[in-house]
Formats: structure tokens, C-alpha cells, sequence
């Protein structure tokens, strides 16, 4: 929410924006594009050519030793994977150099507090740094949770002063190796690389729409060059907040704030594949043990994908419902252009949650039938390196 | 034959006693793609400003409320066969929701005018 009083602050690349649309609003204190062409069309460019999104509002950050550490290679890395890891369940100490996990800041009685992006650097010079990405709302508290946990030991240097740029879609690839560096084309999902091109940037093969692509660090005097570089390309638009939430949601991703709360557990949002086997035995994260109880007897509710069998969609806030009682609730809910028709997310109690199951969702105050689905509901579609390469 | 518009984009159309309602061009233009409508069935009775109707694009959940008391004769039934299209296409034509047989004409006066809705709209 912004601060009251405060006007949202314009992107780096608002007027590359402006120039194309005038439907903005104010997203975590910045002024956003939410709309080019229509949420539809936008939405299917994306899935069959490549979107271009600027998601500067969110919060990249550089974790590092503080200078004159003297260590070096995977010892470096060890000692600053081993600060963040006091935060977050994912067993970043094992990220070999140049990979990239997703993993999530939890709570005392674990919950999530952020969902997050960690990578280690692949080039050798910048061994005991993070590269780390927090959503937009949640910066300004994750920047400090860091902190608090880490003084003296690391120091947190922000990067949200520069732009971030999601490329995504199964042509991304093809834009980026003309525009960038064909080294682009060879990278691996959650994968991060910096190049020297439009300044120094830092680019991951990774995303929020469960397509191939990437998110590019750029500093904002180079930004412009980039976006207008990009954009340039015959299969590049630009791409709104709008049609990012549809992509998202197809693609059975989270939104922070919706999907994952303070309340809610890793493993009631079927995140139990980020908490890897060395986490688990060492169980020294915060919230360990609810969450390692969950995950060894399973968890009272489950985040599932929710499919109505009619057209109405239902939508955050519609009561999941079975035999006239209660069991969940939805938390993401809209249209998808690629099913043409309505898909939700939601929490339902366990004994509910296999895919199959009929349920109820009460819209409007009229109860509709709806089936229990796995998500994604639109297969991703990542470059990962082929077997036996 | 002319229109009368809400501030919430519903335009009515009076003829004799029956009104023909729906949403303005603006208000279509805004919401995008409609994917669902759901309109009220023939026999049901609205006071001035009460729920009507639902219409939702990709982006939203607009309400419509009704811009005049009365008793629905007739929903549109291209958009009840699911053809949202013409919302789109047509709002203040084809894409009309419902005609109702209207009770007391006067509640017309307190609506816009088509210069009076332009003004308002260009001031949002």
C-alpha cells in the first residue's frame, strides 16, 4: 500500500510506456502499466511469441561478504549461503555457480512472509555474492528482516534504482539472442549469467508466466536502449500487469499476499519441493518444526488448482464448499484466455484436495459445481537442459 | 429515443413503458473482453440502484445496477447464449442486458443526458 499522501513513483521507462498506453495504476507505491492492446491479446502474445514486462517495482538486491573477506570459490559462497540460509528453507549453500533457486522467507510458526529468487553468481570474481529478487510489496520488510539477521556479517546493497525486464515467451529466446547475446539462447532455466551488453546486465532464464524466458537487470541509464531494442524486435510487445496475473495464474504460480501469507505453510502451498534433503535433516530454518511436521504427516489444507464446470468465474474470496459445508477458500481466481474459461486457486482441507473431486463454489450466493484439478493448468514450457547431455 | 446514463455507465432507453438498459460504450471500453454476463431472469422486479446484473472481463467484476424501478420482460438472449461478445461489439445496441417495464418514468429526470454523461466521463 502506498504511503498516504504520496503520489506512486514513475519507472525508469515510463515514458517508453506512456507512449503506448495511458492505463496505468499504482502497484506497491510505483505507477505501473497495467494494459497495452487487452489483457487477452497480451496474454496470447506472450504464449505464442514473447512479452516484454517491466517489473521494476519489485526488489533485486545484491547479498555479499563484505570486502577483504578472503575467501574464495565455494568457500565464500558457503559462508554467504550460509547467513541467507537463516531466512529461507532452501539449501542454498548447494547452488552450484550460475544457478538459481526459488525459495521463501518463513516465520516462527512457519509461514511465508515473501516468496524470493536466490542465485549464485556463475562468474568467478564475484564468489561470496547473492544476486536476490523480493516481490514489490514485500521489499522494504524482507531488505530489513536481512539485515537485522545478517549485520556486520554481509552487507545488503539494493538495486531497485535500475529496471528489471521479464522477456518471456517460447520466441524470448530468439529476441534475446538478436538483441543481447546469442550466449542467451544456450542458457538453462534458473540459470543466472551477467553480460557485458547495455551496460553490465544480469540476466536469469526464469519467469512468471510458465513460459521459456528471462529477467533482466539493467541499469537505468541503459534501460531505454534495451527496452527500445527489444521492443524493436517483430516478436516483442509490451506486455501489462494485467495479462502477467492471467499468465501466472495459468501457470499455477503464487502471487504473494494471495496465495502465500504469514499463515499459510510451504507445504500447505505445495512447496515441499523447494525445502531440499540437507534443510530438512539440519531443520534449522525459521518455522521448522510446524513445517517438517507437515511434511513428514501432511498438512490440514492443500493449495490445488479449481476448475468450474461452468463459465462464471470465481474469483479471491469465493467459499470452496462441499455436501453444504465449508472446506476452503479460493485465493486467485479469473479467466484463462488459453482454456477459454474460468480457472481459480485455492486452499482446500486435505481429504478434499485430490484432482477429481467435485466441490462447490459459492458465487454470488449460489453454490456452482467445480472440479478439483493439478495445476499448472497450462503446461510450463522451460528450457531445461535434455537427459544425458 | 434518447438515452439516459448513470454515474455507474448504465444507459436506459425508455420507449413507451418499457425501458431497454445496459452499459455505456465507456464502461465497455473499460472492462475489456467480456467473459461472463449474467442476467436476471423475466418476472424479476428491481428498485432504482439495486444489483441487476454481473458482467466480468479477463480483468474484473463489474455489478450492474438497475437505472430504473422496474419489472424485467425480457433478457437479451444473445448474451444468455453466451454470445459476451456483443457487449463489446455493440454496448449501447445489441449488447443491451434487459428491457423493464418501468413504474414511475420520473425516476429518469436524475439521470445524465448524453452531454451531461460525455462531461462526466471525460472527467474521470
Amino acid at each position: 500500500m502506498a504511503e498516504v499522501g504520496s503520489s506512486p513513483k514513475k519507472l525508469p521507462l515510463d515514458a517508453i510506456w506512456r507512449a503506448r498506453t495511458s492505463k496505468f495504476g499504482d502497484f506497491a507505491g510505483y505507477d505501473m502499466p497495467l494494459q497495452f492492446e487487452g489483457l487477452i491479446p497480451e496474454h496470447n502474445w506472450t504464449r505464442t511469441h514473447a512479452g516484454l514486462f517491466d517489473v521494476s517495482h519489485m526488489g533485486p538486491s545484491f547479498f555479499a561478504l563484505p570486502k577483504g573477506h578472503g575467501l574464495e570459490g565455494d568457500e565464500a559462497h558457503k559462508k554467504v549461503a550460509s547467513l541467507i540460509e537463516r531466512l529461507v528453507p532452501a539449501d542454498i549453500q548447494g547452488l552450484k555457480p550460475g544457478q538459481v533457486r526459488y525459495t521463501m522467507i518463513t516465520n516462527e510458526g512457519g509461514g511465508v512472509l515473501d516468496d524470493l529468487m536466490i542465485a549464485r553468481p556463475a562468474e568467478p570474481g564475484a564468489a561470496g555474492d547473492l544476486y536476490i529478487v523480493v516481490n514489490a510489496g514485500c521489499k522494504h520488510q524482507d531488505w530489513a528482516l536481512i539485515e537485522e539477521a545478517t549485520k556486520g556479517e554481509a552487507d545488503l546493497v539494493r538495486a531497485d534504482d535500475r529496471c528489471l525486464l521479464a522477456l518471456q515467451g517460447p520466441n524470448a529466446h530468439v529476441a534475446a539472442a538478436a538483441v543481447i547475446d546469442p550466449a542467451l539462447a544456450e542458457m538453462n532455466f534458473m540459470t543466472v549469467k551477467r553480460y557485458d551488453a547495455f551496460g553490465r546486465i544480469t540476466v536469469t532464464r526464469s519467469g512468471y508466466t510458465g513460459e521459456d524466458g528471462y529477467e533482466i537487470l539493467v541499469r537505468a541509464e541503459n534501460a531505454t536502449d534495451l527496452a527500445n531494442a527489444l521492443l524493436a524486435h517483430a516478436e516483442v510487445k509490451p506486455i501489462g500487469l494485467g495479462a502477467r496475473d492471467s499468465l501466472r495464474l495459468e501457470a499455477g504460480l503464487c502471487l504473494y499476499g494471495h496465495d502465500l501469507d504469514p499463515k499459510t505453510s510451504p507445504i500447505e502451498a505445495d512447496l515441499a519441493w523447494t525445502i531440499q534433503k540437507r534443510r530438512r535433516e539440519a531443520k534449522d530454518f525459521p518455522g521448522a518444526k510446524r513445517i517438517l511436521r507437515e511434511y513428514e504427516l501432511g498438512a490440514a489444507k492443500k493449495r490445488v488448482g479449481v476448475r468450474p464446470n461452468d463459465r462464471a468465474p470465481a474469483r479471491e474470496g469465493v467459499e470452496i464448499m462441499k455436501d453444504g459445508k465449508t472446506i476452503g477458500v479460493v485465493t486467485s481466481g479469473g479467466f484463462s484466455p488459453v482454456l477459454n474459461g474460468p480457472i481459480s486457486m485455492g486452499y482446500v482441507e486435505a481429504a478434499h484436495s485430490e484432482p477429481g473431486h467435485v466441490v462447490d463454489l459459492m458465487i454470488r450466493g449460489v453454490p456452482r459445481s467445480a472440479t478439483i484439478v493439478p495445476l499448472p493448468f497450462v503446461p510450463h514450457k522451460y528450457h531445461r537442459p535434455k537427459k544425458g547431455a | 429515443m434518447t438515452k439516459r446514463y448513470t454515474k455507474d455507465h448504465e444507459w436506459v432507453e425508455l420507449n413507451g413503458d418499457i425501458a431497454t438498459v445496459g452499459i455505456s460504450t465507456y464502461a465497455a471500453e473499460q472492462l475489456g473482453d467480456v467473459v461472463y454476463a449474467e442476467l436476471p431472469d423475466a418476472g424479476k422486479s428491481f428498485k432504482q440502484g439495486d444489483d441487476m446484473a454481473v458482467v466480468e472481463s479477463a480483468k474484473t467484476a463489474s455489478d450492474v445496477y438497475a437505472p430504473i424501478s422496474g419489472e424485467v420482460v425480457e433478457a437479451n438472449g444473445e448474451i444468455k447464449n453466451e454470445n459476451w461478445q456483443i457487449i463489446n461489439d455493440a454496448p449501447q445496441a445489441g449488447g443491451w442486458f434487459v428491457k423493464l417495464k418501468v413504474a414511475n418514468k420520473s425516476e429518469l429526470d436524475g439521470l445524465m443526458d448524453e452531454a451531461a454523461y460525455a462531461d462526466y466521463v471525460k472527467g474521470l
